[in-house]
């Protein structure tokens, strides 16, 4: 009786109501604080409902801008980014930030108009059938096919994209649905996925295994990627390596994972990473890869990845185990969970000091280097400076490219979620709108958002969403009029045939800043960039800075394609 | 290799494309696949005869698609004992002088006639697809019409062999 009064005194108080209504509820339940979303046509119920809302709407000038931002924002926050787009052009538009969250494990929930039931499938005005093409990039999706699932698939949705490997959920909304009246009280929904249950405490006899062979080794490894980072694990890890005195190693997602600072880092590994990491990889005789999936830019050639390593795989996606790398110790767990119960092995830490030495000698020998006396801005001493200025505490965003890499290499990272890529897709366009995001998740962050000069006119318009929240991203293009990365390639293994790679026409980028009523400046020099750093850095507003670089300068060491780690190109000077 | 994954998963909108769907993403080559309901409410079960070059690609197979949120379980059940059949409708010419010889062939094959027009007859045979494919071999010189095969369906015995190490083989 008692159930049945409170049932219909709440049904007067709040029904009927509306889908966009139990939407807007459901993500409040979610403790949603931003949106980047987009309106149109199929999303106007919706639209119609946030006009009232507390959640911080984020209005980008283009869609794709919009999900990079909350992938920036996931990165950075740890929560799920949320990006509303409409039916048809609106939803393709969020495909290329769908595939990169995918890749790079980003957490998403992605809600996506569509044209009304009755019409779906007849090739409506604005339709596009967004299940079917995302399906291959996104953890799970959803099309709402009556009002009263709408709690319930928004509650699994935030579940599937923020637990076991994190990644980006769709969920299709039909006007109809969005606009139709539910007089159906609200059921309390649990989340029920017997397909879906992530392993998350590791398996004890794995871990002995592990133990085990630590103590048997001589020369171990441990190469730490975003998992860490996804699982929050810095602290476990610093402490496990110090524990077993392992020497770390990361890729280039997981870097911040572990300080660089710290004497038992090694570097980042990989196609542009330095030689004491890849030499570490080579010789290793235990290889324990902490939440990497083995990709081939960090392995290189697979026939000579490792040759005599024992290795052991800790990751939350069982598939990921084996895929690339064939692994003698698979631990399926959070990282966090099974560094912790390594640390409580307390193995005796076996004597490395050879194998540290020899670690300390490849990186005294042949560190990252430049021509520190060139009379061109060099790309890695304005990275350098940009550390020296923001003490190594700037939350550092990279669009795609030769600049991506000299930050990778030259912006040494102390701490954990301060670096922000697209590691798996290399998405150009991803950095600039990406800064917005980490900035809105640390609003008292100083956010570099680093671009090169062709990523940041693939998303130049969000210049406006800064300008407009007065967000205080420094964005420092290095301007080399070219697409670095591809003009590299071209001279190395094509010739220097520079086909359609020089961009030999480009805006004034000062003068789009202006546009927008954003400060800009040009840097030539050092001494310029001296000045100018000192002046903006930590001035509390949003600058643009035009770095003419060097422009035949070139990311190196570098692994050919097909090439082994130990194969390794332009190490020495 | 032949690999048979037999899998049980959700009824849901569209899982039967996400699981297709996650085979041409992977490079994964599909001999047959087949649906049905099962003898849960709500799950089907599904049956994929897939060619892998290794172990290791069959291994990261059942892994791909444990991963599916829709997917309740996967068993790769190519080395168990089986029970695994196939369905196949063949129309083929038959005038009156070579309907006769086709009817012995079709007896020992324990296969059916199941319809029957003035220049043709159409047979239905159940089987392993071993046995359907020897049949097809044998009706081919007749002249075949039109052949509709369902693809592999299957799941394991409910006693397993203790030595596993032969092939299985079913009683027809």
């Amino acid at each position: 009786m008692l159930q049945e009064a409170a049932l219909t005194e709440t049904k007067t108080e709040t029904y009927p109501v509306t889908g966009a209504d139990l939407l807007l509820r459901a993500l409040e339940k979610e403790n949603v604080e931003v949106i980047f979303g987009y309106p149109g046509g199929a999303v106007l119920p919706l639209y119609d409902k946030l006009y009232h809302s507390k959640i911080l709407h984020v209005l980008p000038r283009h869609e794709q801008g919009g999900i990079h931002a909350a992938e920036g924002y996931a990165r950075i926050s740890g929560k799920p980014g949320v990006v509303i787009a409409t039916s048809g052009p609106g939803a393709t538009n969020i495909v290329t930030g769908l595939a990169d969250a995918m890749m790079d494990s980003l957490p998403l929930i992605v809600f996506t108009g569509q044209v009304a039931t009755g019409v779906i499938g007849s090739d409506a005005f604005q339709e596009a059938d967004i299940l079917g093409i995302t399906t291959p990039i996104t953890k799970y999706n959803y099309q709402v096919r009556s009002i009263e699932d709408i709690p319930r698939i928004v509650k699994e949705a935030f579940y599937i994209a923020s637990t076991g490997r994190p990644g980006p959920v769709l969920i299709d909304i039909p006007k109809d649905i969005a606009a139709g009246v539910s007089d159906q009280p609200e059921k309390e929904t649990e989340v029920n996925l017997p397909g879906y249950q992530p392993t998350l405490k590791p398996n004890y006899l794995q871990i002995r295994k592990l133990t085990e062979a630590v103590s048997r080794s001589k020369k171990p490894v441990i190469l730490a990627g975003a998992g860490v980072l996804h699982g929050r694990a810095s602290k476990e890890l610093k402490e496990y390596a110090e524990q077993q005195q392992i020497p770390v190693i990361h890729t280039l997602l997981g870097l911040g994972g572990f300080p660089a600072s710290h004497p038992l880092f090694i570097g980042m590994a990989g196609m542009h990473g330095c030689y004491a990491a890849n030499m570490g990889l080579t010789e290793c005789d235990l290889l324990i890869n902490i939440g990497a999936r083995f990709d081939d830019r960090l392995t290189g050639n697979l026939q000579h990845f490792a040759p005599h390593a024992t290795v052991a795989h800790i990751d939350i996606d069982p598939a990921e185990i084996g895929k690339n790398v064939p692994t003698s110790i698979p631990i399926v767990a959070d990282a966090k969970e099974a560094l912790e119960q390594l640390i409580l092995q307390d193995g005796k830490p076996p004597a490395h000091k050879e194998w540290m030495e020899t670690i300390l000698r490849w990186q005294e020998e042949y560190p990252y280097y430049y021509d520190k006396e060139s009379v061109q801005l060099k790309p890695q001493k304005v990275m350098e400076m940009l550390h020296s200025k923001t003490e190594g505490n700037a939350i550092v965003v990279t669009d795609v490219g030769q600049h991506q890499m000299w930050a990778a290499q030259y912006y040494r990272f102390n701490k954990a979620d301060r670096w922000v890529t697209s590691g798996g897709l290399g998405t150009m366009g991803f950095g600039f709108p990406a800064s917005i995001g980490a900035q809105l998740a640390d609003p008292e962050a100083c956010v570099l958002a680093i671009c090169g000069d062709g990523g940041f006119q693939m998303s130049t318009q969000e210049l406006a969403i800064i300008q407009e929240l007065n967000l205080p991203v420094k964005i420092i293009i290095f301007n080399n009029m070219a697409l670095g990365m591809v003009r590299q390639w071209q001279e190395i293994f094509y010739e220097s045939r520079f086909s359609h790679s020089k961009i030999p026409v480009q805006p004034s980028f000062v003068k789009l800043a202006e546009a927008y009523g954003i400060k800009g400046y040009v840097i030539q020099s050092e001494a310029e960039a001296e000045e100018v750093l000192d002046e903006v850095l930590h001035n509390g507003e949003p600058v643009l800075i035009d770095f003419r670089v060097d422009p035949d300068e070139n990311v190196y060491p570098m692994i050919a394609p097909g090439k082994g780690l130990h194969e390794m190109a332009g190490v020495k000077p | 290799m032949k690999r048979i994954i037999c899998l049980t998963v959700m009824n849901r909108p569209g899982v039967l494309n996400r699981i297709t769907n996650l085979f041409s993403k992977r490079n994964f080559n599909i001999e047959s696949i087949s649906v049905g309901l099962s003898e849960h409410e709500g799950m089907s079960r599904i049956t994929c005869v897939v060619h892998v070059e290794d172990s290791g690609a069959s291994e990261q197979i059942t892994k791909q698609l444990n991963k599916q949120i829709d997917v309740i379980k996967v068993t790769d059940i190519t080395d168990q004992s089986i029970v695994a059949r196939e369905l196949a409708l063949i129309k083929v010419q038959a005038v009156p002088y070579t309907r006769n010889e086709i009817y012995s062939l079709i007896e020992p094959f324990r296969a059916s006639v199941i319809d029957v027009s003035k220049d043709s007859m159409t047979i239905q045979i159940t089987g392993e697809s071993d046995k359907v494919e020897a049949f097809i071999e044998l009706i081919k010189p007749y002249g075949i019409k039109e052949l509709a095969r369902t693809g592999t369906t299957a799941f394991p015995r409910g006693t397993q062999r203790t030595s596993q190490q032969s092939k299985s083989y079913s009683i027809v």
